[in-house]
């Protein structure tokens, strides 16, 4: 019976090719439009770091004073004090400073210029916390934090960029004039959003090159390439402004359980009375402990832009929905005499309902690979109205090309709800009667 | 104007009316709120800097290594940069309108005020700093080379000698006095106000004083500069390819970022503004499909209603009517619809421009904007309905004796 419906909903669209081409317009263009914004949405609003961003926490601790923050959220960052401070301590599982730092990588060969790339300055559980993918070599040890070591992390980019692609492990990189121990490359790693580093990137960036210990960055006096956030001006000179109160640096901790949060949180909370006691805050502690989804959240990620249009989107899918049940109303009760007919004959109500449902089906098919190729071409074309970063994260995946055809047909069936409804509700007898 | 049987009619027809109104009170919502956004982005791109922007080439410059003074270096520079053929100024500095990065502080009037103060931009420069921005100088003069000094990197600068903006004299002092009166950016160090500029905005797009902008006689000792050169007309393509050569020629130990390394103004301008103008693209298309569709919807309704409706029009034909009487009932009834539409339309447009508000921080949506909705979506209807209206008018008395 399916064929034999299919066969007829096929005839009966072929019938009316204007009509039917404007509901398989209607359907097309209106999942095409949810579905490139929806890629975009779901680019920024993804989890970064699915199998363990339950249990990465990012460290706030308020070192401005209520007059100085909004709407009592500490601020973003940390100050030097306050982050070697909380790392020192050890209260979490694993926990690293990061802060970003910009590093020019001279090459040996003299022809070549060199080439300024974006760092992070990070301890050595960073890699492990954050299962860093290394496709040579490791991370540095924490022997190598406390010795201050010259050593470092490079991408593969770099890699193939420097060393044309070889073994590089135990090799030296020379970073603004200062050579540095390769322990390990890894791959081109820069999970969406850039969680680890909000502050500074606004969440969407390529991420860094090059990875180097905390604490031969601070050695170096390198200054942080981000943003530096102060409520007084530091007196002159690098140690001073490690003592200042400062915002720069984000701590994140590796929390494995429910427990080991609390324990740290409160940890945080008695630093922040301690610091209250000893009087360098006027004010009462305040900390937060936030997950990586939490945090994305409270840093708002997801640009407006990404969410209003797919508001309009969908609000457009809803829209050629409509103009979808007007226009499929209109073609199945032109066919009222043809139902009575059928119905005379035999037909139970719920065989109408099968046959036009499966014509709607069709067009809902027809709309779902039109709205394919229409969403392919707007993922083509997100560069244009997206900025570049967040942009190049819109993607047309097998589960956004298996969404565009359910949705698509699901639209059309819901559409056709109402229609095939009425169809079914014909009266054979008025219908010969009058004819 | 026969209202009444129209009523009459369309309650006959109960769900392809609301199917339409619907439709057209659903578009309204969402063209207005489109239109609304992509006027308010449009209104964005084209904010003034209160700079001449024609003619300036931006330059980003990061010096490899780390020697204890970066001045000279950017003195050769620069001395460089103004001996190309074709430049007519250029100076360094910290940022520049549109650079999207800079910094700012709180101006007091006080040695040691604690409130927050007047925000405001800071601007490194020198004496070619007005003319290669091309800014108006209303009031004052500009600086000498003789009052450039260094600033340390982690120094706040706070030079004897500043240029402000029109903006921050006149919320300093409103009684017009401002020039030749001294403020603070830094505590207990005195600025003078030497010179107002006209208008010069922020380095961001988003900021809430973005003609709060303070220049000052500053040498940045620093390894990231940036160089802004103004170009006779008609030179800025020549010396746009000439700046990386003399810049390697000068020293080879630097970086200037493959993409944003060298930029003309333009490129600098839509840089900041890519995201407002791709929104601005964005619901410009979304209206224009919508209108489209709204349109090719009614088109396909009407015409089934006229087809059902033949012998009826026959009937009326034959009873008396004229062609034109025939027309204006169905340019009538759709009015009718698509004015149930709009009223609903208003309301919903209203409600989403108010939940968008609550959610996303947007403005709230000015009235001429439903209104021009409303005129437009009337509009569409109409024009969508002549066609089949038209043919409706076209039927044949003899149709009412035919079965159909």
């Amino acid at each position: 019976m399916f064929s034999y419906y299919l066969q007829l909903g096929l005839r009966s669209l072929r019938r009316n090719p204007m009509l039917t081409a404007l509901m398989v317009m209607a359907i097309g263009f209106g999942v095409a439009a949810s579905m490139t914004t929806y890629s975009v949405f779901r680019a920024t609003a993804r989890d970064p770091i699915p199998q363990k961003s339950s249990v990465l926490f990012n460290t706030q601790v308020d070192a401005f004073g209520p007059e100085n923050i909004e709407k009592g959220e500490p601020p973003p960052a940390l100050t030097y004090k306050d982050a070697t401070a909380l790392l020192r301590a050890h209260k979490a599982k694993r926990q690293a400073i990061i802060y970003p730092v910009s590093v020019s990588v001279i090459p040996d060969d003299p022809a070549r210029l060199p080439s300024r790339e974006g760092a992070y300055a990070t301890g050595s559980d960073f890699f492990p916390m954050f299962d860093v993918p290394f496709i040579q070599g490791g991370g540095w040890t924490p022997e190598d934090d406390e010795k201050h070591a010259s050593v470092a992390v490079i991408t593969k980019s770099a890699n193939d960029k420097l060393f044309n692609g070889a073994q590089s492990v135990g090799k030296q990189v020379n970073l603004d004039g200062r050579l540095f121990r390769i322990t390990g490359v890894i791959q081109d790693w820069a999970p969406q959003p850039l969680f680890f580093d909000v502050p500074n990137t606004g969440g969407f960036d390529e991420g860094a090159s090059v990875y180097i210990p905390f604490t031969r960055a601070v050695d170096l006096q390198l200054s942080t390439n981000g943003n530096n956030n102060c409520v007084a001006e530091p007196a002159e000179g690098w140690a001073n402004y490690l003592q200042s109160e400062c915002i720069w640096l984000s701590l994140w901790s590796e929390l494995p359980t429910k427990a080991d949060v609390d324990a740290y949180r409160g940890y945080v909370t008695g630093y922040a009375a301690e610091q209250q006691r000893a009087g360098r805050f006027r004010w009462a502690p305040n900390v937060r402990v936030r997950d990586v989804m939490d945090w994305l959240d409270v840093q708002r990620v997801v640009p407006p832009e990404s969410q209003v249009s797919l508001v309009v989107s969908l609000g457009f899918l809803v829209i050629c929905l409509v103009n979808t049940v007007g226009l499929l109303l209109a073609k199945f009760m032109r066919r009222a005499p043809e139902i009575g007919v059928r119905r005379a004959l035999g037909a139970s109500r719920k065989d109408i309902y099968a046959q036009f449902l499966i014509e709607a089906g069709t067009i809902g098919v027809a709309g779902g690979i039109l709205g394919l190729l229409l969403t392919g071409l707007g993922v083509l074309g997100v560069g244009l109205v997206f900025p570049e970063p967040i942009a190049r994260l819109a993607t047309l995946d097998p589960v956004l090309i298996l969404l565009t055809l359910v949705v698509a047909i699901a639209a059309s069936v819901v559409a056709a709800f109402y229609p095939t409804w009425r169809a079914a509700q014909v009266q054979p007898a008025w219908q010969l009667k009058s004819n | 104007m026969q209202i009444k049987p129209i009523l009459a009619a369309l309650r006959r027809h109960k769900a392809g009316t609301i199917l339409i109104a619907l439709q057209i009170a659903l578009t309204l919502a969402i063209v207005c709120n489109a239109l609304f956004i992509v006027h308010e982005r449009v209104d964005r791109v084209n904010r003034p800097t209160g700079m001449d922007e024609s003619n300036v080439i931006a330059v980003q410059n990061r010096y490899v290594g780390s020697p204890p003074n970066f001045v000279p270096l950017v003195k050769t520079d620069v001395q460089a940069l103004r001996s190309i053929p074709g430049v007519e100024s250029a100076y360094a500095t910290n940022s520049y309108p549109l650079r999207q990065g800079g910094w700012s502080t709180g101006i007091q009037t006080k040695p040691d005020g604690t409130k927050d103060g007047v925000p405001t931009a800071l601007y490194f420069g020198d004496e070619q700093t007005l003319k290669t921005l091309g800014v108006r100088l209303i009031a004052g003069r500009n600086f000498n080379a003789g009052e450039v000094v260094t600033v340390q990197p982690q120094q706040t600068p706070s030079p004897p000698q500043v240029i402000v903006t029109k903006a921050i004299v006149d919320k300093l002092f409103p009684n017009g006095d401002g020039l030749g009166k001294t403020i603070y950016l830094s505590k207990g160090k005195p600025s003078t106000i030497i010179g107002v500029v006209e208008k010069l905005t922020v380095p961001w797009t988003d900021f809430d004083h973005l003609d709060n902008v303070t220049i000052m006689p500053v040498i940045f000792n620093s390894g990231y500069q940036h160089f802004l050169v103004r170009t006779r007309p008609g030179e800025q393509d020549a010396v746009f390819k000439a700046i990386p050569k003399t810049l390697y020629g000068v020293n080879r130990m630097r970086v200037l970022p493959e993409k944003y390394g060298v930029r003309t103004y333009d490129m600098v301008r839509s840089r900041a503004y890519e995201a407002d103008r791709g929104m601005a693209i964005l619901m410009s298309v979304v209206c224009g499909v919508l209108l489209a569709i709204t349109a090719a919807g009614i088109v396909g309704l009407s015409s089934f209603w006229v087809g059902q409706r033949r012998k009826q029009i026959g009937v009326r034909r034959a009873l008396g009517a004229r062609r034109s009487d025939i027309l204006s009932y169905f340019m009538t009834e759709n009015f009718l619809i698509a004015l149930a539409g709009v009223v609903l339309g208003v309301v919903l447009a209203v409600g989403l421009s108010q939940w968008m508000f609550t959610h996303f921080e947007m403005k709230r949506l000015s009235f001429t904007y439903v209104l021009v909705g409303v005129v437009v979506l009337l509009g569409l209807g109409q024009a969508a309905v002549f066609a089949p209206a038209l043919r409706a008018s076209k039927v044949s008395p003899v149709e009412a004796t035919r079965s159909v």
